[in-house]
């Protein structure tokens, strides 16, 4: 680097830099640290603000504690045909193996989970999952997780930059054979809008999701692709970007709290989904891959309820209530489309009349409050009413199963931005343990991969342009509003790109995304760069567009639908071609490139796992 | 925000904002629209993206989890997500001001590094080893309480309506955020560490005289003085002043924990020196 770029740049340097600060980023820096690297952890918001607190229901681990039938090898073969086998087995694989030390390791660093009566950790019932498994602390799971991450985190050497926004990530371009390779990145203070370089051997993305790209989703403001996008512009390929989780049970009113999450554990505790005519729906819409371990009658399924819910190992099957989000959010849409929903727009969740006032208080204390200060609901006494709500990217940043590397050397991601784990649809509970397995799973591998290797040097050209990208907003004499533009995405995201989507629409949403980019390539922002929201918003739309129309573009080329991918024109899954590939997605000199990428096979000892259920 | 069909007509909510910096500010008038269920942050929000694009302001959830959105409105700390806008007389302004406590950086959002720094202060939880199972059995009814502290979502409004740290004692007293992670950490079941000298001498619990101003502001209605302050002001007085208690203590081997030291580590970075403008880069 130049003297004068060198003296222009407040620059930082680590071994290991962590983008992201949820549960994914701290547990991926607890790990780079303890192996000896120095590390950086950037966050957009203060530390312990991320996303990850609003994770409810509980950590899905094979503890057996509650079913001791239970074990990695059911788990793994539920999150499996979850993710209707699209999952990258090998990341199942580790996932349902490593997940009950992750949480039993939470417990060393301080967090409290609910007990059982002989206090070990209590696990309770979630969609999707065969037996009781999430170890959770009443409806507050996340915080507890990230609190605890949190403060270990802090003792354990790690830089923390709170407040500061990566726009770039910079990479040594790839030359005579050896790939491009990952070597800092360039961001600013959201407080006082001044440049930062950081030198990095090696990053770890943790960025979360993009839920923010929808009208009604449940997602905080930081929710907008960055890791992606990030990944996708140093030369990442993302995949599975068609998969996008509408969480079944979001608030539909009042207007204000709209997607608002309500967690999947009120139906774990009992709770029933009716339509207005007081009828339990989900007996109506059981698919045929689920059909064998779902009662089909209200008897069996409270049986099942009753035994699973009070520590009796049931001969009953799974209440349908509490099939997987992706055909519980259809059901309740086409309850609502049929005309029979409730009178927002949604159906109605009732745990009243399944449980007493005080159970739902001591095992439901956010949702009971939630809805009493912002719905003027009390859940003890009234149904709530609920509808889909954007929620979860399966989709995300393709990396190595067993490093978290992407394509770019030095360059790894973990949690919701990456990709792979959960296939075309994730379990409840999967995501606090997906964080915490590939979260430190990334962290070990950046640091061995910074280990022994020479601090990289910076390019000059490459630091001014990223520069210039980021003052061009101030350099405009007019231009739109970005709040404005983000509005206009969140509404043709939902109309186009939505929960139920077709060839039409999808092209139609393609059409608007391209505009809408167009506009922001104009945005004016008006002031000085101090805590400016309408500077920091402009960042936030580049993010979401490259990661909307990832998605729009790999919905377009799946054409069946499979999880979290609905297309009404090939309403079925493909049992062919499409049940074998991902969809991939690449950055390109001429725009984004959509190709295919065959599953790995699946080896035999694997498929015997998979196939002893 | 879909706004659905409300049947009501839109009514005009009037705001006065703060609006400024270290340097000075002013309350600014605004007017918005309402509808159902419009929360405070709802109506910052409406004037941030229709009227001051610039006007800032911290969020994150918008469902009382994240502990972000914490101001004073009418004078009152609270959390902008979680404060109807009908909790208000129609047609009287309601007020919004950055909390107090905490030096000002921009319009509603303040410098709280003071408790990041706070924080790392504390020694950290240090387990007693697990069972033989390789479990650590523990009661639920024995863990009740600090479950209870550990609903903390960190908004600090605690810590600015607390009088002591408004009187600028903030570098000799914790605070109510810090005094309850000192107690959970004091009644955990698993710990081994006695924090109960540094209670006094570094976070200056003494300093708390219980008007329990900070129970009452807090959103998660964590009774922060009954439970935690006072259970722990009387440990550490046992401590000192309890020679009955003293004698027992060491019959029955409780003072055997090791006394934990104060943490000292590097701050975190923060943005240095003035505010670097749009096209004037510097």
């Amino acid at each position: 680097m130049s003297t004068s770029t060198e003296a222009k740049f407040e620059r930082h340097e680590h071994d290991v830099l962590v983008i992201g600060a949820g549960g994914a980023g701290l547990r991926a820096a607890i790990e780079a640290s303890a192996e000896g690297a120095s590390v950086g952890v950037v966050c957009k918001s203060l530390l312990g603000k991320a996303h990850t607190v609003m994770a409810e229901g509980g950590v899905a681990a094979a503890l057996g504690y509650v079913e001791p039938k239970d074990n990695w090898k059911v788990h793994f073969r539920d999150t499996m045909k979850g993710g209707r086998y699209l999952n990258q087995w090998r990341m199942a694989q580790l996932h349902a193996m490593e997940a009950p030390d992750r949480v039993k390791e939470l417990e060393a660093w301080g967090a409290l989970f609910d007990r059982t009566a002989d206090g070990r950790i209590l696990q309770r019932n979630f969609g999707g999952h065969k037996y009781p498994r999430l170890a959770h602390v009443g409806d507050r799971t996340g915080l507890e997780m990230i609190r605890t991450l949190q403060q270990h985190g802090i003792h354990s050497g790690m830089t923390v930059y709170m407040e500061l926004t990566v726009t770039r990530l910079l990479v040594e371009p790839a030359s005579s054979g050896r790939p491009a390779r990952i070597r800092g990145a360039f961001g600013y203070w959201r407080e006082s809008g001044r440049f930062v370089v950081f030198l990095a051997k090696s990053i770890v993305l943790a960025t979360g999701g993009i839920g923010r790209a929808f009208r009604i989703n449940s997602n905080s403001w930081e929710c907008t692709g960055d890791g992606q996008a990030l990944a996708y512009l140093a030369g990442a390929e993302l995949m599975d970007m068609e998969f996008m989780q509408f969480h079944p049970t979001g608030m539909v009113w009042p207007p204000s709290v709209r997607g608002t999450l309500i967690t999947e554990g009120v139906r774990g505790e009992g709770g029933t989904l009716r339509n207005k005519d007081g009828k339990r729906i989900m007996f109506d819409y059981i698919p045929e891959l689920y059909a064998n371990e779902t009662a089909n009658a209200e008897p069996e399924a409270d049986q099942w309820l009753r035994e699973s819910t009070s520590g009796v190992s049931s001969k009953a099957r799974r209440t349908p209530d509490l099939l997987p989000r992706d055909i519980v959010a259809r059901a309740i849409h086409s309850e609502v489309k049929a005309g029979r929903g409730s009178p927002h727009g949604g159906v109605f969740l009732d745990i009243h009349s399944r449980r007493s006032a005080e159970d739902i208080k001591r095992k439901l204390p956010a949702m009971y409050h939630q809805f009493k200060e912002l719905g003027d609901v009390d859940i003890t006494k009234e149904p709530m009413e609920v509808g889909p709500t954007a929620h979860y990217t399966m989709g995300g940043i393709r990396v190595d199963p067993d490093t978290q590397q992407s394509r770019v050397e030095g360059l790894f991601a973990a949690g919701e931005c990456a990709a792979g784990m959960h296939g075309a649809n994730r379990l409840g509970g999967n995501s606090l343990s997906d964080l915490l397995v590939f979260g430190r799973i990334s962290g070990l591998h950046a640091a061995k991969y910074a280990k022994g290797r020479e601090a990289p040097s910076l390019d000059v050209g490459e630091i001014e342009a990223a520069e210039r990208e980021v003052l061009a907003p101030f350099e405009r004499d007019e231009g739109p509003n970005p709040f404005l533009l983000h509005d206009d995405l969140k509404d043709k995201m939902h109309t186009y790109v939505g929960i139920i989507r077709s060839e039409d629409d999808l092209t139609r949403g393609l059409e608007h995304i391209a505009r809408i980019g167009e506009a922001t390539a104009r945005v004016k922002v008006d002031g000085n760069r101090h805590y400016n929201a309408a500077f920091h918003q402009a960042f936030d739309m580049r993010n979401m567009l490259i990661v909307s129309e990832a998605m729009a573009r790999a919905a377009r080329a799946r054409k069946e639908s499979r999880g979290g991918h609905a297309r009404e024109d090939f309403p079925e899954m493909d049992k062919g071609h499409f049940s074998k590939v991902n969809i991939v997605a690449r950055w390109t000199a001429s725009g984004m490139e959509i190709a295919e990428a065959t599953l790995p096979d699946v080896p035999a000892e694997i498929k015997t796992v998979l196939e002893e259920g | 925000m879909d706004n659905g069909n409300a049947g009501t007509a839109s009514k005009t909510a009037k705001l006065r904002v703060f609006r400024g910096d270290a340097s000075g500010g002013k309350l600014e008038p605004y007017e918005v629209e309402t509808y159902p269920g419009m929360v405070v942050l709802d109506a910052i929000h409406d004037i941030q993206a229709k009227q001051e694009p610039t006007m800032a302001v911290r969020w994150n959830c918008k469902a009382g989890r994240c502990g972000s959105c914490s101001a004073e409105i009418n004078g009152k700390p609270r959390l902008m997500c979680m404060t109807r806008m009908s909790h208000y007389a129609e047609g009287e302004p309601i007020t919004v001001t950055p909390m107090r406590a905490f030096p000002i950086i921009r319009d509603l959002v303040t410098d709280v590094s003071h408790n990041f720094e706070m924080a790392k202060k504390i020694p950290p939880f240090t387990p007693r080893p697990r069972d033989a199972d390789g479990t650590w059995r523990m009661k639920q009814e024995d863990i009740d309480r600090i479950q209870e502290f550990r609903k903390c979502i960190e908004c600090f409004l605690c810590q600015d309506v607390c009088h002591v740290i408004r009187d600028h004692r903030k570098d000799t007293f914790a605070g109510p955020r810090f005094l309850i992670q000192l107690a959970t950490l004091d009644m955990h079941p698993l710990d081994t560490l006695d924090r109960r000298e540094l209670v006094k001498d570094e976070f200056g619990i003494g300093y708390c005289n219980i008007t329990r101003c900070c129970t009452e502001v807090c959103p998660e209605g964590i009774r922060i003085t009954d439970n935690g302050i006072i259970p722990l002001k009387e440990r550490v007085a046992d401590q000192y002043f309890d020679p009955i208690r003293w004698i027992a203590s060491k019959v029955s081997g409780e003072e055997k924990k090791p006394k934990a030291k104060l943490r000292v580590l590097p701050p975190d970075p923060r943005p240095t020196d003035v505010p670097a403008g749009g096209k004037d880069r510097r």
